[in-house]
Order: structure tokens, then C-alpha cells, then sequence
């Protein structure tokens, strides 16, 4: 009966290498991003102890004060602490883009699914209509869905997330394809297994580390785009101590008090740019061949 | 040849499409487009229903969009609710300034974008690359609209180099530098992983086999297939730019086709948003029109492919 | 290094080209190559065997000084090969730039992949120009007309054309003989040939290997052919070195190794070869013994028995006059201008315990049969009985109950496991989606059985599948055939990528279970010999159509059809005392793609002896 019996034992357990954590700390550049996002998302969740003055609290020094020690980075037009503002901004602006980051990675990721699964005539139309729609500047989409929407930070994050759509669902889409292609997608298929099976075993858990990157790749830009639609007024709207929108306060006082443009910049940049090195790590970890080795 | 008039007669399908999502859209957005247009001032129901007459707004909604659809061909979108006067003049007017600076900011970008990820990529894992690649990260991670206020700021109002309003030439420079910034990034990173790829592939192998000296075995053979993604994704690196223009133009309050959008949806100004969509649609797919040539001739695959694209 | 049997070489006279010595490379902290030490004089050609990991590939390329950039390091050894110039250079400490005037020039290299070994953006004239130009310089034009001369050496038809065209216009087997044409362009005094026809179709690989052998006569080159294929070792091998992990374990001339093998591992190799011919006075296949490696020492388990399984009467599968035909292109406002006619009016049936072989060369249409068979192609016209009920007269339920009985096995065992659940989940996955055992102990318990039955631990039912080898997957997917309880197996090119010792193991595992079960195979195959060794029936597959069909013993051991003569000639034999001269010529099996309204014509099968149908002419 067991006539062919291998006895040779199956290759030793692959080691499994250390948590994502670990890994992410082993390089100084994700580590530092680590750090500073580490401040931002304290700034977030404990402004109020932090803030040393309510945030929309006119005369709270002079009127367009430069830096001195009790306003570290100054104070604007109405006297108000940048400083202040800008931990009261990291509430703003970190959950805004988050939000439009997971409304728009759902909606364009159940897209992205439906045309890459069903494929056919349906998929040849949808594909062809989410690159037209992928060509358009995203910022020029997001605006155009502010002026149907309206202003305001729940349109603001609709209206970024929508334009966010095509880019999602077109990786989400060729993902999809390209798991479905899986001979194990094909085999599970010849064995009867229904659609929803073979979509809930099969091929979600196999686009999972494409889901996972393409969150974390666009993080940063997802917050971005929030705070560009907040500086051009399209967005959150003043006085919220938002960092788009501070910064399009400052802007009309470049040469006579800079500090109320350099300091929630300056913030701003450093989530975003922090994010983007913890995603451009993770994309490594996951996915080892972008590692630039040969 | 059948490749690329293919391509062509690929475009008028999707320009029909994309101006009905647009006319569509349009339709959706609430409020009468004539209480927009009076913006709060009384006027009687005769008055009123003049106006919507004129604007053809009492015809049935297919009638509506058929006419929309020939003259948004022809270029006659109506007039803004503002000035009155043919949107279609009003975006001539402007275009000028934002094609200039579209093109600056495509040279600066490109050319810094090439730079780094060639730069990069010719040597991954080495410290040059440590540094470009976090040059191309901190490049994409800059809000574009930041950037212009700093650079105001140091080198219009401190440095006092440049003149920072004005149409000149050398009022180009910094909106230039800020636009190219958008692209740059992105751009730098695709063209790294892109040559890193080529690199890997089993034609390399051969050209070593063959005693290549290095500088051919990358400079010919890796290099010409790495410019295959990057050309393919210039579209869509021109639409970013389309966005960086936006925000610049705003920064540093030029006028440009991104200023007046921004008005027009601020002002609800709907007919002139709707004609700057329309056109911007036209225009991004001539442009990628333009892009997939550039891919034929480069990349042979795509010229001679036969079948059909499933 | 252990029983390394010596012998003397058969062309030992002359001053050796090349010497190897105690060569080690490392990648990382892994030895892929430990000690590796041989010798060939101009002329000669030196088979390097092995299966995979065995190091063989990676000897090449430290000849070819390619380590370094394939991200390994050369850790000892010595190269010694004569230049032309006649010096004797070690090509192990040769800087760089002195062995890139050697690489490409005096040693050249052919590698497996044809259809990646060219760059797809340069045209063939400029890529074979590149190489003369670099090594001889001179003008681009003189340049391009040795090119061409070179392109009428590997006889390519249309040479003048073809040095305009790119890599992606030509075929698999044109694209090798450019990739040759490269290599001779600077006459090297040595070619490196690293599976030259592994990528290739059979008749494909009679004429690459005609070619290489005839080029040899004409230039005096010595070649090392790696490769794993006993056959064409057999064929062309002056001498011959076995590999098995990293090591030497025997060398020797030809005859002698095939002959008298001395170590365990050559003798365990050869035994599991499948020759074709070797069965031809037998009516039926029949089972035997094969030789595994158990620690070190040969055992040989199963036993012969005669296959006589099948059971007469009413056929478990019938296939009548099957069309599958598509559209692959448009003209500009969609109308479909060219079809693929992958499958022709094939009519089939299978008994019980019955295998039927479908054999034929890449696009004969062999593997869309399969797909019709197991409803992953709609066919386009015909219909399929599976135990006298129609295909297309099945309700939804009844296509499912169909997909129970109809099980498939790919070529790839491992892409054909979800990589992200266990062995034991997979095995299990026709269990839950038919329903056909209630409990999950109950179904852990039939998952075991099934993995013992195969030939595997059922401990080992919580592991993934990146953790067993190729043949062991293979097994997990015959384990999973038998829990979705089918009776009907679709084995398409099953054991095709498997080691030849692994696959002796899985061709007599499957014997086994259709004695068991009573199963039926389609088994489809490129592979005369395995098909030799498995099929009561075999049908040859020709652009879609089946040009003869008939028992084994009839269609392999009297063929009838041009076709199946020529695919059979083309098996190259492991027995050194039988090589034959074939044609190098490239004629190439014509594309199944054609135009709209030019079908191609039905051939007329004609019985010439009982069951044995052939193609009228």
C-alpha cells in the first residue's frame, strides 16, 4: 500500500523573520519616521494637555507676533499661538486623510474587484473608463467633486476619496487579475467551488499585501491632497486649526510674519514625508524584491 | 500604421464618454443654474423663465445633452454666469500662461526626475542610491503649495532674486521649480525601479555573455527597455502636472487656467468649470495619444502587435 | 568527495582547452558548487548532468566569469583555459576587463531561455552585429554581413528579412538559433550550451541539436552541454560528468556511464529513465520497481504487474467532433479578422480504468481538450458525454456533480496550491465544497489516509506548500483528486516539470491508484517515452485535429502518419550505442491562427488496423 512512502521529512519550517515592527526599526530612516509620527499622532490625541493655549483663542499674544518663548512659533493675525494650532491641527488634518484614505481604498478597492473578477465586456468598458478617468489631475477631480458636494471637511474627504477612486481600483483590478490567473484560482474553479468561495479563500487573501501597500503608499498623499483642497479654500474651513488652512491664512503675511506659514508646513510635510518612509519600508518587508538588490 | 490609427479612432469613443460623465455630473450638481446665475438677485417668474429658455434649460433632458455634446465639439459652451462673456474666449484668454508654465515645470521635473532615478537606480543599495531615493521620497512628500510660500519667502522677500509677480521669463523660475517639484518625485522613482528591473532580466545575462563592458550593458541594453514604463506613465505624470499648475498658479497668484477653475467653483460659476472640464478632457487624451506613439516607437512589441487588446 | 569512479576520457590525446579544479562558488552562505574538478580538448563535447540544484548551471557560468554579477562569489578553485593566442590564463583571478575580451569571444554561451535571452527592443541583425563589432571592430557593415552569413549558418530561412526583425516575431526555436548564431559569431573555441532545448518542442530540439553537432564538425569547438535530459546525453556526449548536489560523483565516457554506471546515483538516474521502445513487444503497460535514494543507499520499491485495468463496455467519456475556436483579432470596428482554430473536430472516448494519452507539440490544441473536458473552455461547437450524459444538456447541479467526478492535475504542482493554506486545507477543499463528509475530525481523518495512500507523512497536513518538493506536491494534488473521489483524472503535462527520478515515482503512483480505483486518465503529454510507459491508448494531436489514435503498442511501436513518424524520430534515445543523424533544417509546425472564413480541412480517419485509426493523407 505505501509502497512509494517518502520518509525524507518536507524542508525545516521557513524562519520567520522578526515582526514588521522590528524590521521597520532596523533602518534609521523609518525609525526617525517612526518617531516624529509617534509626536503627530500624540499631538492628536492629547492636544488639549499639550496646547498651551486654546486654540481659537484671539489675543492670546500679539497680533502677528514673531516667535519669543511663550509663543514658540509665533502668533497670527488674530494673536492667536501657532503653536497651539498646530498640535490642535494634527486632529485635522492625520484623521481627515485617513478617512479619505479608507473611504477611497474600499470604494476603489470593491471596483477594482468587480472588474478584475467578472472580467469580460464589463471589464473591458469599466478599465477603460477608470484610465480616462486616472489621466484626470486628481486635485482638478476633487475639486470638481467639491463644487457638486459643496465645502466643508465631510466633502472635502468624499470628494478627495472619489478622486482617489480610478487609482485604487485600477491596482486593485490588475491585482485581482493577476490572482485569479493563479492556476490554485483555476483548480478551485474546475472542483466547483462557488464565486464567493473562491473570492473569500482564494483570492482576497492573495491581493491582502497589495491592499495593505497600496494603503500605506498613499497615506501621504491622501492627507496631502486634503490639506491642498483645504489651502485653496475648498476644504476645511476657517477658523478650524486645520494645516491647509492655517497655511492659507499665512499666506497674505509671507514677508511680514512667515512664521505662521513655516511652522504648519513644516508639520505637514514632516507626516507626510514620515508616512511615506514608513510605507516605502513596509513596501520592502512585504514585498522583498523592491529591495534594490540584485 | 493600423497601431496607431487604431489609437486615433480609439479617442472618439472615450471623448463622447467622458463629456457625457461631464454633462451628467453637471446635471446632478443642485440648484437651478439660472437662481446661480441671478446669485441672489430678485427677478420676476417672466424673467426667469426667459432666461431658461435661453439657456435652452426648458427642453427635455436628452435634447439637452445631444446639443450639449455638439457644442462642446464645436467650442461653444455658453457664457460664464460672471462676466457674461463666451467661456470659451475666457479660457483662450488664460491658456497661454499655463501651458508656459506646464512646460517649464515638465523640464524641470523630468530632468530632475531622470537624475535622480537613473542615478539610483544604476546602483541600488549603494549610499548614492540611499540619497537619491530619499531625495525622490522628501521631493513627493513636499506640499507643492508650501514650497512656493518658502520659496517666496527666501528668495523673493529675503534674497530678493527673483521678482515674484509678473509674466517674465524669470518670474517663471520659481513656479517652475514648485510644478516640477509635483512630478519629480514620483517620476524619479519609477525610472529607479524600472532600470532595477531591466536590470534583472535574461537579455542582460546575454549581453554580459557577449563581453559587453558594462556601460553598454546598461547604457544600451537595460536603459532602452527601463524608458518603456516611464514613457507610459508620462500621461499621467502630465495630468499631475496639470494638478501642480493649479496649486502653483494659486501660490503665487498667477493668472492660468488653475486660478479660474478655483474661481469658477468658488463663484459657482458653472458653465465656465464645465467648459475648463470639457477641454482639460480633450486635451489630457491628445496628449496620451501623443504618449502611446512615443511608447510604438520605442518599444517594437507594441507596434507590431496584431491582436487586439482584451 | 565519494566514489568518484574515474575513467579514462576518449579524446584524452590532445592538450586540454579547459581545466577545472576543486572549483567552489558560494551564494551567501550556501555552496552551490564544492570541489568540482574537469577537463575537455578542443572538439570534444563534455555532458554535464544533473538535476535541479545540482550545480550545473552554476559551473557554467564561473566559466563564463558571470558569477559575480548572478550575486555569488567564486570561493576556490582554478580555471586554467588556452587562449587562442595560445597562453594558458586562469580564468578564476582573470581581472574583469581581460575576461570580457575572452567572454563572448573565445568562450560563448547558449542559454535555455530563447524567448528572454534576447533584448526585444533591438533588432536580431543589430544584436548578432553587436557581438563582431565589440570583439573585432571593423565597420557596421561589414558587421552586418556576417551577420547574415551567420544567420545562414544556423539555417534560418528568409536570413536577408530576418536580420530587421525583433525577438518577437520569430518562434521559440528561431529565436535559439539566433541566440547560436551570436554565440559562433566570434568562432569561440568553446560553447557553453546550458539546456539549449529545454524551452523546446521535440522535433525543435532534433534540429537545435542537429544544428550544435554539425556546427562542431565544421569548427572544431569544444562544447559543454549541460542538461538533465539522459537522452540527449546519450545522443551527442563524447564524455559525460554527473553532478548531484554540488559535487562530482561519476565521470566518464559515454558508453561506459550509460552502460557500466558505477555510483548509486548515476545507476538510480539511469534506472529511471523512460526509454521509448522499451515496452514495444508488451500489449499492455505494465507497473515496475524504481529506484530511490534513501540516505545514500539505493532501494528499489514496487512491484511489476501488469495494468490491465480496463474495463470494456460502456465508455466513461465520450468527446464528439469538438470545436474550440477563438477570436485573437479585430479589424478597427470590431469584427474578428483572425481565429484561433485550437481544436478541430476531435472524437475521443474512454473507457473505465482506461488511460488515453494525448500527445502533440505546443499548439496542437492538446491542453484545450482538457480545459473542454473539465468546463473551463465553453466548447464552440461539438458535444462531451460523461457517463452517457451530454454536457450541455446538464443542469447547474449536475455541472457540479461533474466537477466532483472530473478532477484535474496540472503541470505545476505548487501554483496550482493556494500558497496561503496548509496542504491539509487543500486536500480538504472538494470535501467542503461538495459536502461530502460532516464533521471537521472526521474530515481530518480522510485527509490523513489520503496523504498516507500517496506516499506522504500525515503529520504533516498543518504545512504549506512551499514547504514539500515538486514531487511531493504533486502528490498533495493526487491526494486532493482522490478526496473529491473522481473518477476521471485530467493530467495535463503532470509530471513534465518533475527530476526524471521523481517522475518514474509519479507515473508508477498513478499506475498504482487506477488499479485501486479503477480511474481514468486523459493523460496529456509532450513526452513520447512517459506516454510509452503509462497510455493503453495514444492519439496524436496536430493543429487541433488527431492525425492517428490506437493502442499504444500500434501507434508507438507501427506509426502510420508522417506526423506521428517524425515525433517519434525526434525522441532522442539514452543508449549511446543508438544515436541517428537527424536534420537540422528548421521546419516548424505552422500556427493554428487563420484567417475568418478559411477553416482548415477536416482530416478522414481511416481504421488501418484494429482501433487504430490514422489521418488520411
Amino acid at each position: 500500500m505505501s509502497d512509494l512512502l517518502i520518509s525524507a521529512p518536507p524542508e525545516a519550517e521557513r524562519v520567520k523573520g522578526p515582526g514588521v515592527l522590528r524590521q521597520l526599526m532596523t533602518k534609521p530612516t523609518s525609525a526617525v519616521a517612526i518617531v516624529i509620527l509617534t509626536v503627530l499622532v500624540c499631538f492628536a490625541l492629547f492636544a488639549p494637555w499639550i496646547a498651551p493655549f486654546d486654540p481659537s483663542q484671539a489675543s492670546a499674544g500679539p497680533r502677528l507676533g514673531a516667535p519669543e518663548a511663550a509663543h514658540i512659533f509665533g502668533t497670527d493675525l488674530h494673536g492667536r499661538d501657532v503653536f497651539s494650532r498646530v498640535v490642535w491641527g494634527a486632529r485635522y488634518s492625520l484623521p481627515v486623510g485617513a478617512a479619505t484614505l479608507l473611504l477611497g481604498l474600499f470604494a476603489g478597492g470593491a471596483l477594482g474587484l468587480a472588474l478584475g473578477y467578472i472580467g469580460g465586456r464589463f471589464d473591458a468598458v469599466g478599465a477603460r473608463v477608470v484610465d480616462v478617468l486616472l489621466g484626470f489631475p486628481a486635485i482638478v477631480m476633487a475639486i470638481l467633486a467639491v463644487s457638486v458636494l459643496g465645502v466643508g471637511l465631510v466633502q472635502v474627504v468624499i470628494a478627495v476619496a472619489i478622486a482617489d477612486i480610478p487609482k485604487f481600483a485600477r491596482v486593485i483590478r490588475g491585482a485581482t487579475i493577476v490572482a485569479k490567473q493563479n492556476l490554485f484560482v483555476e483548480s478551485a474553479s474546475a472542483m466547483g467551488a462557488s464565486t464567493a468561495r473562491i473570492i473569500v479563500l482564494h483570492v482576497l487573501p492573495t491581493i491582502l499585501p497589495t491592499v495593505i501597500l497600496l494603503g500605506t503608499l498613499n497615506l501621504g498623499g491622501a492627507i496631502l491632497s486634503t490639506a491642498t483642497l483645504s489651502f485653496l479654500g475648498l476644504g476645511v474651513q476657517p477658523p478650524t486649526p486645520e494645516w491647509g488652512t492655517m497655511l492659507s491664512d499665512g499666506r497674505e503675511y509671507i514677508r511680514y510674519a512667515p512664521w505662521m506659514m513655516i511652522a504648519p508646513g513644516l508639520a505637514l510635510f514632516l507626516a507626510i514625508i514620515s508616512v511615506n518612509l514608513i510605507g516605502d519600508r513596509v513596501s520592502e518587508i512585504i514585498d522583498p524584491r523592491s529591495q534594490g538588490r540584485l | 500604421m493600423t497601431y496607431f490609427l487604431r489609437r486615433i479612432l480609439a479617442l472618439v469613443p472615450i471623448l463622447v464618454l467622458t463629456w457625457s460623465a461631464v454633462f451628467f455630473v453637471f446635471e446632478a450638481i443642485p440648484g437651478d443654474p439660472v437662481n446661480l446665475m441671478l446669485a441672489g438677485v430678485p427677478a420676476s417668474e417672466e424673467v426667469i423663465a426667459n432666461e431658461r429658455a435661453r439657456l435652452g434649460l426648458d427642453k427635455p433632458l436628452m435634447e439637452r445633452y445631444i446639443s450639449f455634446l455638439g457644442r462642446a465639439a464645436v467650442g461653444d459652451l455658453g457664457e460664464s454666469f460672471r462676466t457674461r462673456a463666451p467661456v470659451t474666449e475666457m479660457i483662450l484668454a488664460q491658456i497661454g500662461p499655463t501651458l508656459q508654465l506646464a512646460a517649464a515645470g515638465l523640464v524641470v521635473g523630468l530632468a530632475m526626475g531622470l537624475l535622480l532615478g537613473v542615478l539610483a537606480g544604476l546602483r541600488p543599495g549603494t549610499s548614492l542610491d540611499t540619497v537619491c531615493t530619499f531625495a525622490a521620497l522628501a521631493g513627493s512628500s513636499l506640499p507643492s503649495f508650501w514650497t512656493g510660500m518658502v520659496l517666496i519667502y527666501v528668495f523673493g522677500s529675503i534674497l530678493g532674486w527673483v521678482p515674484i509677480v509678473g509674466l517674465g521669463i524669470d518670474a517663471l523660475i520659481l513656479p517652475a521649480i514648485v510644478t516640477g517639484l509635483f512630478i519629480a518625485g514620483d517620476f524619479a522613482r519609477l525610472v529607479r525601479s524600472s532600470i532595477i528591473d531591466a536590470s534583472r532580466q535574461d537579455y542582460i545575462r546575454t549581453a554580459r555573455a557577449k563581453g559587453l563592458p558594462p556601460i553598454k550593458v546598461v547604457g544600451k541594453h537595460a536603459l532602452r527597455n527601463a524608458l518603456i514604463p516611464p514613457v507610459t506613465m508620462l500621461g499621467i505624470s502630465l495630468s499631475n502636472l496639470i494638478g501642480g499648475a493649479v496649486v502653483t498658479e494659486n501660490v503665487f497668484a498667477r493668472p492660468g487656467l488653475g486660478t479660474m477653475l478655483v474661481e469658477g467653483v468658488l463663484n459657482k460659476d458653472m458653465p465656465l468649470v464645465q467648459a475648463l472640464v470639457v477641454y482639460t478632457t480633450a486635451a489630457y487624451l491628445i496628449i496620451n495619444l501623443l504618449v502611446d506613439i512615443l511608447y510604438g516607437l520605442i518599444d517594437p512589441r507594441i507596434r507590431h502587435a496584431r491582436m487586439a487588446p482584451r | 568527495m565519494t566514489a568518484s569512479a574515474v575513467a579514462p576520457s576518449t579524446v584524452s590525446a590532445a592538450e586540454p582547452l579547459l581545466e577545472v579544479e576543486g572549483l567552489t562558488v558560494r551564494f551567501g552562505e550556501r555552496e552551490a558548487v564544492n570541489g568540482i574538478d574537469l577537463s575537455l580538448v578542443p572538439g570534444q563535447t563534455l555532458a554535464v548532468v544533473g538535476e535541479s540544484g545540482s550545480g550545473k548551471s552554476v559551473t557554467a557560468l564561473s566559466i563564463m566569469g558571470l558569477i559575480p554579477s548572478a550575486g555569488g562569489t567564486v570561493a576556490g578553485g582554478a580555471m586554467r583555459f588556452e587562449t587562442a593566442a595560445g597562453a594558458r590564463t586562469d580564468l578564476a583571478t582573470l581581472p574583469e576587463p581581460r575576461m570580457r575580451r575572452i567572454r563572448g569571444a573565445e568562450i560563448a554561451m547558449i542559454f535555455q531561455e530563447p524567448m528572454t535571452a534576447l533584448n526585444p527592443v533591438f533588432t536580431i541583425g543589430n544584436q548578432i552585429a553587436e557581438t563582431i563589432l565589440e570583439h573585432r571592430g571593423g565597420s557596421a557593415r561589414a558587421a552586418r554581413a556576417e551577420a547574415l552569413e551567420l544567420l545562414h549558418k544556423v539555417r534560418l530561412p528568409d536570413a536577408e528579412a530576418m536580420l530587421g526583425r525583433y525577438p518577437h516575431q520569430l518562434s521559440g526555436g528561431m529565436r535559439q538559433r539566433v541566440v547560436i548564431a551570436m554565440a559562433l559569431s566570434c568562432r569561440p573555441r568553446l560553447l557553453i550550451a546550458d539546456e539549449p532545448t529545454t524551452a523546446l518542442d521535440v522535433t525543435v530540439q532534433a534540429q537545435i541539436m542537429s544544428l550544435l553537432m554539425e556546427i562542431q564538425a565544421e569548427t572544431g569547438a569544444a562544447i559543454i552541454l549541460i542538461t538533465h535530459d539522459m537522452g540527449l546525453v546519450a545522443e551527442t556526449a563524447d564524455d559525460v560528468v554527473v553532478l548531484y548536489e554540488g559535487r562530482k560523483v561519476e565521470e566518464g565516457p559515454v558508453e561506459d556511464i550509460f552502460a557500466r554506471p558505477q555510483h548509486v546515483y548515476t545507476k538510480m538516474l539511469l534506472d529511471a529513465v523512460p526509454r521509448l521502445g522499451q515496452f514495444a513487444d508488451a500489449a499492455l503497460p505494465s507497473r515496475r520497481p524504481v529506484t530511490i535514494l534513501d540516505g545514500g543507499t539505493a532501494r528499489q520499491v514496487g512491484e511489476t504487474k501488469v495494468q490491465d485495468t480496463v474495463k470494456n463496455g460502456a465508455p466513461i467519456l465520450e468527446v464528439r467532433d469538438l470545436v474550440a475556436r477563438f477570436d485573437v483579432a479585430h479589424d478597427l470596428i470590431g469584427r474578428p479578422t483572425h481565429r484561433v482554430h485550437a481544436v478541430e473536430g476531435i472524437n475521443l472516448t474512454l473507457q473505465p480504468g482506461e488511460t488515453l494519452a494525448l500527445v502533440g507539440e505546443s499548439g496542437s490544441g492538446k491542453s484545450t481538450v482538457g480545459k473542454a473536458i473539465q468546463q473551463l473552455v465553453r466548447p464552440t461547437e461539438g458535444d462531451i458525454d460523461f457517463e452517457g450524459r451530454t454536457y450541455g444538456g446538464m443542469t447547474a447541479p449536475e455541472r457540479r456533480r461533474l466537477k466532483r467526478d472530473v478532477h484535474s492535475i496540472f503541470q505545476d504542482p505548487l501554483a496550482s496550491l493556494n500558497p496561503r493554506r496548509t496542504v491539509g486545507d487543500s486536500i480538504a477543499e472538494p470535501i467542503h465544497i461538495h459536502g461530502l463528509l460532516k464533521g471537521s475530525a472526521a474530515i481530518r481523518d480522510r485527509v490523513r489516509d489520503l496523504m498516507a495512500l500517496v506516499g506522504l507523512l500525515p503529520e504533516h497536513h498543518d504545512l504549506h506548500p512551499h514547504q514539500f518538493s515538486g514531487g511531493q506536491r504533486q502528490r498533495l494534488c493526487i491526494a486532493r483528486a482522490l478526496a473529491a473521489e473522481a473518477r476521471l483524472i485530467v493530467a495535463d503535462e503532470a509530471v513534465s516539470a518533475l527530476d526524471v527520478s521523481i517522475q518514474a515515482q509519479i507515473v508508477q503512483l498513478l499506475m498504482r491508484l487506477q488499479a485501486e480505483r479503477s480511474l481514468s486518465y486523459l493523460f496529456i503529454s509532450h513526452d513520447m517515452a512517459v506516454v510509452e510507459e503509462m497510455a493503453h491508448r495514444v492519439a496524436v494531436m496536430y493543429l487541433g485535429q488527431i492525425v492517428e489514435i490506437g493502442p499504444r503498442q500500434a501507434v508507438i511501436g507501427s506509426p502510420r502518419h508522417p506526423y506521428t513518424q517524425r515525433l517519434l524520430a525526434a525522441v532522442p534515445l539514452p543508449d549511446p550505442a543508438h544515436r541517428t543523424v537527424r536534420s537540422s533544417d528548421a521546419s516548424e509546425v505552422p500556427s493554428a491562427m487563420r484567417r475568418v472564413g478559411d477553416p482548415p480541412e477536416r482530416l478522414r480517419l481511416t481504421e488501418v488496423a484494429p482501433g487504430h485509426f490514422v489521418a488520411d493523407a
